[in-house]
């Protein structure tokens, strides 16, 4: 189906996208990489009047490093982030994510900006962004502010974002040289939105147990969210073997009340959570 | 309204109007004459649409043509020359990589930039890579074979 009509415009700069967001009156949409939106509108279940290309503003496109993290940009592409530019066990963990995200000629123009804004409780960059705490960058005509990942995301396709507002960047913490970290997906067929995704990251201890861990389920409820049980029994003090792994996979399966839809059963996203957990924990626990 | 868009396609400069909405799929094929670009979904999972937009895969089907002010695309239409047909081309020939054909000028152009990169990829990554499209046709093996073929062979040619 073709979309239906829709004005165009390609401002260069953050000031002149916000002056066509409020000018939109709430009926302009952002164009990024158009991955999520256009299918939208090719459906005809997305009907903006309005569509700010933001491709030519070329500051959401940077990567800037501090002391504590990296803030990537939000025009930033899943294949920029694939090939691994960023130092560190950041880069390396974002680097890997990133080829799970939809297909190759979609990651070429997909944004991370674009995929946090859209808020699929099963996309990649989501889960990441609620397993470390990543915080959004974003811009209105109020001026500057910054939305920790968890308060970002209220539920499916909903995030707190007013619709005058731009996110601009997304920080991640730095992760040190002993974190590990393990993410899996399954899919029925490749490329697919995930029915579950897991990120276990994980510090651990000088005596074989475990001095942080987090981890963060995608696809299980409307929004991603993190395992705090699993998380907890992880740090008890406990030293880390397949019984723990085990135990803390199944508390993460049995903390969640996942939908039942066309794609699986409630029960089968359970059983996948109890098997990705683990699967993920062992990477960033136990292997080495 | 139509914006007019000038864009390069297959190394030729072409100028167009068209509405925002038109995809680069639709201007393509209908005010570029160039109808070797498919259209199987319309939102992004097939890959029949897979052009090279400043040589890299894209779907052409969830990007708008007013989008690509200045841009260069290449398509199935410019892959062979007065010399003949194009390396990947003459390999989904000998590898009967192609059957009804709807899925590949996608392939073609998928394949024609996999063959284009400096790394050859192994078999598990090239499938990865392949899986992007789809198809009903072949059961994909034989696409598998003339893709490999094509690396190998630009590959040599590249290097001697």
């Amino acid at each position: 189906m073709k979309p239906a009509p829709f004005e165009y415009v390609a401002p260069t700069s953050i000031a002149d996208v916000l002056s066509h967001l409020v000018a939109g009156g709430g009926e302009a949409k952002i164009l990024a990489g158009g991955q999520s939106l256009v299918p939208a509108m090719n459906f005809r279940l997305a009907r903006p009047t309005s569509l700010i290309d933001i491709n030519r503003v070329k500051e959401l496109r940077s990567v800037t490093v501090d002391a504590g993290g990296v803030t990537v940009g939000a025009l930033v592409r899943h294949d920029e982030l694939q090939r691994n530019t960023i130092a560190g066990t950041l880069g390396s963990l974002l680097s890997e994510v990133a080829g799970w995200v939809g297909h190759l000629p979609v990651r070429t123009r997909g944004t991370i900006g674009g995929s946090l804004a859209h808020a699929d409780p099963a996309a990649e960059w989501g889960v990441v962004a609620v397993a470390l705490d990543a915080v959004l960058k974003v811009v209105g005509p109020g001026g500057k502010r910054e939305i920790p990942a968890r308060e970002f995301f209220r539920s499916v396709f909903v995030t707190s974002l007013e619709s005058d507002e731009l996110i601009t960047g997304v920080r991640f913490p730095r992760l040190s040289a002993d974190i590990r970290f393990g993410f899996r997906e399954f899919s029925r067929r490749a490329g697919d939105f995930a029915l579950v995704a897991v990120l276990a990251v994980v510090s651990r201890g000088s005596r074989g147990t475990v001095d942080s861990a987090r981890i963060a389920l995608g696809g299980v409820a409307s929004t991603p969210l993190r395992a705090a049980q699993a998380e907890a029994l992880l740090c008890s003090g406990r030293i880390v073997d397949e019984t723990l792994l085990r135990e803390a996979a199944d508390a993460a399966a049995a903390d969640i009340r996942p939908p039942a839809d066309i794609h699986a059963t409630s029960e089968f996203r359970r059983k996948l959570v109890r098997n990705l957990v683990f699967d993920t924990l062992t990477r960033a626990a136990l292997l080495d | 309204m139509k914006h007019e868009v000038s864009l390069e396609v297959n190394g030729e400069s072409k100028r167009i109007a068209v509405e925002p909405r038109k995809t680069l799929a639709d201007a393509l094929r209908e005010d570029c004459g160039l109808t070797g670009t498919h259209l199987g979904c319309e939102h992004g999972v097939c890959g029949a649409c897979t052009v090279l937009l400043d040589d890299e895969p894209i779907r052409s089907c969830l990007l708008f043509a007013v989008q690509c002010e200045g841009r260069a695309i290449r398509t199935v239409e410019g892959l062979a020359t007065e010399e003949g047909l194009h390396p990947v081309q003459e390999a989904f020939s000998r590898h009967h990589g192609l059957q009804c054909g709807f899925c590949t000028p996608g392939f073609l152009m998928l394949a024609t930039w996999i063959a284009e990169q400096d790394d050859i990829p192994s078999e598990e990554k090239l499938r990865d890579q392949l899986s992007s499209n789809l198809c009903r046709c072949t059961g994909y093996q034989n696409i598998e074979a003339a893709v490999r073929e094509t690396v190998e062979r630009m590959h040599e040619d590249r290097s001697s």
